[in-house]
């Protein structure tokens, strides 16, 4: 039963982890705007698309 | 000609036909352009993802030569290493998904940008460019020549930036992280299985949740011993004393148990209780973006004017150093930012941000002109007479109520409750512990400890914070904004409500025209709404849109708008002219009044008059507010409205003209030392000093995107009509907290019963505790948001 040490061990250790990289997020400001990157990833595809025939124009 | 077309990039209402490209029609040469400047580098995508989403871009020729300043510029960008630079600007007409888009693909249009990334909840744009490729002026016209002009201020320059803080974020994952496996860690001791593995490791989990509960004690918990002893120390035991020591005794006493392994201790009900109490802080700070409580006259005043030389050349200085006998330059579209005389040139001032008065007003030379004024037309030059800081309109901020950083004291219920509250809580505790030190001495100080647990007011510190967030929540949502929770609680004991008139109770927006100084035959009527549809002038369009009748079937020739005189034009051998008194060579004998002249082949036909309109309800809204509330209507207006405004309010209102700014804030304050709790409800500049001075000052704002000055609550003004729903859902609030109260006692009452009796186990403590929280939380916010169901339609 020793293996207890083990896996208490190994969750907690993740759970700090995670827990660390979510303060990190909060610093880095991934939090400060929720509502821009919802619209932004909207038109991400349309955006490259037009550099695309930009370049083709140009060639 | 057809109207009800839209224009292709602003969608306003068009007839025009000359501004078309492509089978797309635009409203004017300014929304053109943009449309052809977005094509040009291939953003037609602009117009797909909203209809129409533009602005109509301003003529901003010579307004940001002060860029051109080195200093002005290092203290706008926030990062420059010489040849990269990153700047943060407040744009205020983000406003749809087509901007973030244009915004964010700046870098098409020139090498210099390198990236945008917009922050749409708080309208700002962070831009990185090279320096050498495009200046900062260049990049400001840019934009600016797109319809997105950012707003940079004064304020800009002289007040340090605040950095967000995210302490109590980090507060509350701590308590959350700490509650969550702390509860689960602490699972085999809940039901006490004598089985040998779980006997054999229950010290592992113990000593792993003493770990675990030290970042809660001594940092997540800090608020609460600081807040105690500053409360401790003038005297006062507020709610975070009992707090305090409950969360001191639980701590100890967990500590003993587990060290002497008398028992696992109590560290769940420990990192529950803290989370419970941080959420309810969060709660309770609810922050609008968008929307700026401090604002003063610095984030509406321009960071820099054009100076003039005895030789004629210009130079842009910041507005600081601005002295008096300076010459400065005022442009179109420019804001005057000292008081002066003018000396040459037209003027046309719009004081709207100032006294809420839209109607523009016209100086000539020799004349004296006051800070906060927008210039509407051409450009003008003038002497400076007082300082920044001295004129008319900033010395308000000079009084003591702007120095001091007052923090409105507001007593709120809950302190006085805890005095009491505090003291019992000590003396049950005392009284229990010596009964038990003479029944069964080893008991005593085990029920001292469990008396201070199970009566630290948990479920009595969330009621109000939830309580006033959910309102503050459910006002934000219908309009009302507020600074923060507290406000509520100051509302419910107003007793005098004093209203600002212009832009208060009246509206820019609907114009009520008079036609009785006027007498016009049909044909002449519509020669003279033809020749208005061509100007743009604000009070064109309002005579214009008040005739019903069709305009003239001939077209109009030779129409020339003279910049702040008026128009003509000849239509059919009829000439036509329209404007001021001065234009038609004529005097307006009543002066407290706006007209618009016309006359039609130099015969002159009589006069428009043009009134600001009442807002829809004003009435009805005096009415309501007048069994309780004390009202008056105070205004830096002559008395020329007074007898139109004595038959809509009621007969006890006080009707206070004439009063200069600094008087507005004198007669609030003559008001409180009368013993009155005043609310203010006011728009503009002129008014911050009497919203400052007063219990709650609530400004009312047409569009709350723009600006409002420093107060406790923002209104819109749509909604303006509801304040007495709204007034009244917050009494109702404070008698749903008095309920609360009563409930979290008799939760306290339970606890006490097995705290005294020496039977309060970390198992009863872990439901106990969490249960008055959660179940007192839920309360009150069933509650609130009942009671706003109920009410706010209610017609009082």
């Amino acid at each position: 039963m020793e293996v207890v040490y083990i896996t208490i061990g190994v969750s907690v250790i993740i759970a700090i982890i995670f827990f660390v990289v979510f303060l990190m997020n909060i610093k880095k400001g991934q939090y400060d705007d929720t509502y821009t990157p919802s619209i932004r990833m909207l038109f991400d595809d349309e955006a490259k698309k037009d550099t695309k025939n930009k370049e083709k124009s140009n060639k | 000609m057809e109207r009800n077309v839209g224009c292709f990039h602003c969608g306003l209402e068009t007839n025009e036909t000359q501004y078309t490209v492509a089978d797309k029609i635009f409203c004017c040469n300014g929304c053109k352009t943009v449309f052809e400047i977005l094509n040009q580098h291939e953003l037609g995508c602009y117009y797909d993802y909203e209809r129409s989403p533009g602005t109509i871009p301003k003529e901003v020729k010579n307004k940001y030569n002060y860029l051109d300043s080195e200093d002005i510029v290092a203290k706008i960008l926030e990062f420059d290493d010489g040849t990269t630079c990153v700047v943060e600007l407040y744009i205020p007409t983000i406003h749809c998904s087509s901007c973030i888009w244009v915004l964010e693909n700046l870098d098409r249009f020139n090498q210099g940008i390198k990236k945008s990334t917009v922050n749409f909840p708080l309208k700002k744009v962070r831009i990185t460019f090279k320096k050498a490729t495009i200046s900062l002026k260049e990049l400001v016209e840019f934009i600016t020549s797109i319809g997105y002009e950012p707003q940079i201020s004064y304020d800009d320059v002289v007040s340090a930036k605040k950095p967000v803080s995210n302490t109590l974020i980090y507060k509350v994952s701590i308590a959350a992280f700490a509650f969550g496996n702390i509860m689960l860690l602490s699972f085999p001791e809940y039901f006490e299985i004598e089985e040998f593995w779980l006997e054999e490791y229950k010290n592992v989990f113990r000593y792993l949740n003493f770990v675990m509960i030290l970042p809660v004690v001594f940092y997540a918990a800090t608020d609460y011993y600081i807040s105690a002893y500053n409360g401790l120390k003038s005297k006062l035991l507020n709610i975070d004393v009992p707090i305090s020591l409950g969360i001191v005794a639980l701590y100890l006493r967990s500590v003993y148990e587990v060290l002497f392994d008398v028992g696992a201790g109590y560290f769940d009900s420990l990192a529950g209780l803290l989370f419970f109490l941080l959420l309810g802080k969060v709660f309770q700070q609810k922050t609008y973006n968008y929307l700026s409580f401090e604002r003063d006259f610095k984030s509406y005043f321009p960071i820099a004017v054009t100076l003039l030389h005895k030789n004629g050349h210009e130079e842009s200085k910041q507005i600081q150093d601005i002295k008096i006998g300076d010459r400065i330059l005022i442009r179109n579209e420019e804001l005057v930012p000292v008081d002066g005389i003018m000396i040459q040139g037209d003027a046309m001032l719009d004081y709207s941000f100032v006294t809420g008065e839209s109607n523009p007003i016209e100086k000539k030379s020799g004349d004296k002109i006051f800070a906060g004024g927008k210039q509407l037309s051409g450009i003008f030059e003038m002497e400076v007479i007082h300082e920044v800081s001295q004129s008319y309109l900033t010395q308000l901020w000079s009084n003591d109520v702007f120095q001091k950083n007052i923090h409105k004291s507001i007593k709120m219920h809950v302190d006085t409750i805890s005095k009491y509250f505090t003291a019992v809580v000590l003396s049950i505790a005392v009284i229990a512990a010596t009964y038990w030190f003479f029944v069964d001495s080893s008991k005593a100080v085990f029920v001292f400890t469990a008396v201070l647990i199970i009566t630290c007011p948990c479920a009595l510190a969330l009621v109000t914070p939830f309580a006033l967030g959910n309102v503050l929540r459910i006002f934000g949502n219908n309009r009302f904004y507020l600074k923060n929770a507290s406000v509520i609680e100051a509302l419910t004991k107003i007793d005098t409500i004093i209203f600002d008139k212009t832009g208060t109770i009246t509206t820019n927006h609907q114009k009520e025209i008079n036609d009785a100084g006027i007498a016009l035959t049909q044909d002449e009527i519509q020669l003279v709404k033809t020749v208005l549809r061509n100007s743009n002038h604000p009070l064109s369009r309002a005579v214009y849109e008040s005739i019903s009748e069709p305009i003239s079937t001939h077209a109009i020739q030779n129409y020339i708008e003279h910049v702040g005189l008026g128009i003509e034009g000849s239509i059919e051998n009829n000439f036509i002219k329209i404007g001021s008194a001065k234009f038609l060579n004529t005097q307006q004998n009543k002066l407290n009044e706006t007209r618009v002249y016309v006359a039609i082949n130099n015969d002159l036909k009589g006069y428009f008059s043009i009134k600001n309109n009442y807002r829809n309800g004003i009435e009805r809204l005096f009415k309501q507010l007048s069994p309780k509330y004390d009202l008056v209507i105070l205004s830096g207006d002559n008395e020329g409205e007074k007898e139109r405004l004595l038959q809509m309010v009621p007969l006890n209102t006080a009707l206070i003209f004439n009063k200069k700014p600094i008087d507005k804030l004198n007669f609030v304050k003559s008001y409180q030392e009368q013993g009155k709790n005043v609310l203010m409800i006011g728009d503009g500049l002129n008014d911050a000093g009497a919203l400052a001075q007063s219990n709650v000052g609530i400004a009312v704002s047409d569009d709350v995107n723009v600006f409002t000055p420093a107060s406790d609550g923002i209104v819109d003004a749509s909604i303006i009509n509801k304040l007495p729903n709204f007034l009244n859902i917050s009494n109702k609030t404070l008698t749903i907290i008095k309920f609360s109260f009563v409930f979290s006692f008799l939760y306290n009452v339970i606890g006490l019963y097995f705290a005294v009796s020496g039977q309060l186990t970390p198992l009863i403590a872990a439901i106990l505790m969490p249960l008055s929280s959660i179940s007192i939380v839920i309360y009150v916010t069933v509650a609130t948001n009942f009671i706003w169901n109920k009410y706010h339609n209610k017609q009082l």
